[in-house]
């Protein structure tokens, strides 16, 4: 969905303040708020890109003027209503007043916290040979679906050069959807500057993303 | 919360949101008493996963990484090779997930990463991500202007070094690889590695200077 969270690009929001010795959390809650989520995910309650659907889908405004682990409370809150598997009168009333969906992998418990200590493997076998090859001039397609998708408005339309390719992987467009992890070949591609800004973009620049195959068309 | 920006990290403006923080924190442990209640989550599992990020898993493992590569060269070429294979040889480093990437500033090409989209970053290597990171200024400005962002870093770059920005658009993760600092000839790793920042793995900062 062609949301705020998309940012790549827009102008106006000032300067980066880095925080000298910023504490891991600002308040307790940010870190109940980030195990929450992480624990409801391990558990099979959403995928990592249906968590992230869930906070790009927040009102652009409370996007904008959330902190980080407000968004992800708000999203999760939202989720697990959405789910079934805690009603906003529960958090309303703070207990649980009817039953719950069911976690596919069951209670999250102590024994389950060193399996999230390493990230989860995105890549799945190939059903078919890489469309691409290193070197290749391909275009990010104009594609701009109200679900979600990891192909940044920025490079929408322009052409750059393919130059990794980092095997098969799910396919967050499917995948944030219910429909499927559909592995699709994931491309580093490299776009110049200026073909992204013009002719007055700062011309040592290049940028990558990493693109999915069907966000790519032959340049 | 006038504030066109994150301002979660800005002190002066606790008080004006105080009511609203103890909204979120009373809903906050509402929930986690809601799925406690109903069997999903043990609070205790949850203080587990608070404490690993609290006390484990941090910048110092990308450091020692660092350090690694700049004292032993077949390493460091395999770290370019495969880095989450080649990490996956050193016991004493935190595991760490598949597809990590590592990129090697070099004189003449500085890189430098960012998740345009939300937050993706390297959590094995360098703990959880700052506000910054995560905040839209940098999220917008970093494939357009950095160097603008670096400049709010305090860095400067020569004027014909390449900047290559790697945007975290997948499942893929970015570590840079910075440059080793002169004067640090004949230095152990521990020692080399106290003077790699969080940030000149990210792309925004340099290695401390050796003194």
């Amino acid at each position: 969905m062609n949301g705020v969270h998309d940012m790549g690009g827009m102008d106006g929001f000032g300067k980066v303040e880095p925080e000298p010795n910023e504490p891991m959390f600002h308040a307790p809650w940010e870190g109940r708020v980030m195990a929450m989520v992480r624990a409801m995910g391990a558990q099979g309650a959403f995928n990592i890109d249906a968590s992230r659907f869930a906070r790009e889908s927040l009102p652009p405004e409370v996007y904008l003027s959330s902190s980080y682990y407000k968004k992800w409370f708000l999203a999760l809150e939202r989720h697990l209503d959405a789910l079934g598997m805690a009603g906003r009168d529960e958090v309303d009333a703070a207990h649980a007043l009817h039953a719950g969906a069911p976690l596919k992998r069951g209670k999250f418990t102590v024994k389950d916290v060193e399996r999230i200590m390493v990230r989860g493997s995105f890549g799945r076998d190939a059903k078919a040979p890489a469309i691409f090859k290193i070197g290749d001039k391909v275009r990010a397609k104009n594609i701009n679906p109200l679900t979600h998708t990891r192909l940044p408005r920025y490079v929408r339309g322009h052409s750059g050069i393919v130059e990794r390719i980092n095997g098969c992987h799910v396919f967050p467009d499917t995948a944030a959807h219910d429909k499927g992890e559909n592995p699709q070949w994931l491309y580093t591609v490299v776009f110049d500057a200026r073909d992204l800004w013009g002719d007055d973009a700062d011309p040592t620049l290049k940028v990558s993303i990493d693109a999915f195959e069907p966000y790519l068309e032959r340049a | 919360m006038a504030h066109d920006h994150d301002h979660s990290h800005d002190h002066h403006h606790h008080d004006h949101e105080h009511s609203e923080l103890s909204e979120t924190q009373l809903r906050v442990r509402a929930l986690e008493t809601v799925l406690t209640e109903k069997g999903y989550v043990d609070p205790a599992a949850l203080d587990a996963i608070v404490e690993a990020y609290e006390t484990k898993i941090g910048p110092r493992n990308g450091a020692r990484v660092v350090a690694k590569a700049w004292t032993d060269p077949a390493f460091k070429q395999a770290l370019l090779d495969d880095a989450s294979k080649a990490i996956g040889t050193l016991g004493h480093v935190a595991r760490v997930g598949d597809h990590l990437i590592a990129v090697e500033n070099t004189p003449q090409r500085h890189n430098m990463v960012v998740c345009t989209l939300c937050s993706c970053y390297p959590w094995e290597m360098l703990g959880l991500p700052p506000v910054w990171y995560k905040a839209s200024p940098y999220r917008s400005r970093a494939v357009k202007d950095p160097r603008g962002v670096l400049a709010d870093f305090g860095v400067t770059l020569p004027k014909d070094t390449e900047i290559r920005v790697w945007d975290s658009t997948a499942e893929t993760r970015f570590l840079v690889l910075p440059m080793r600092p002169a004067g640090t000839e004949g230095w152990s790793e521990e020692r080399l590695a106290d003077i790699v920042t969080r940030d000149s793995m990210i792309g925004t900062g340099l290695p401390k200077a050796a003194p």
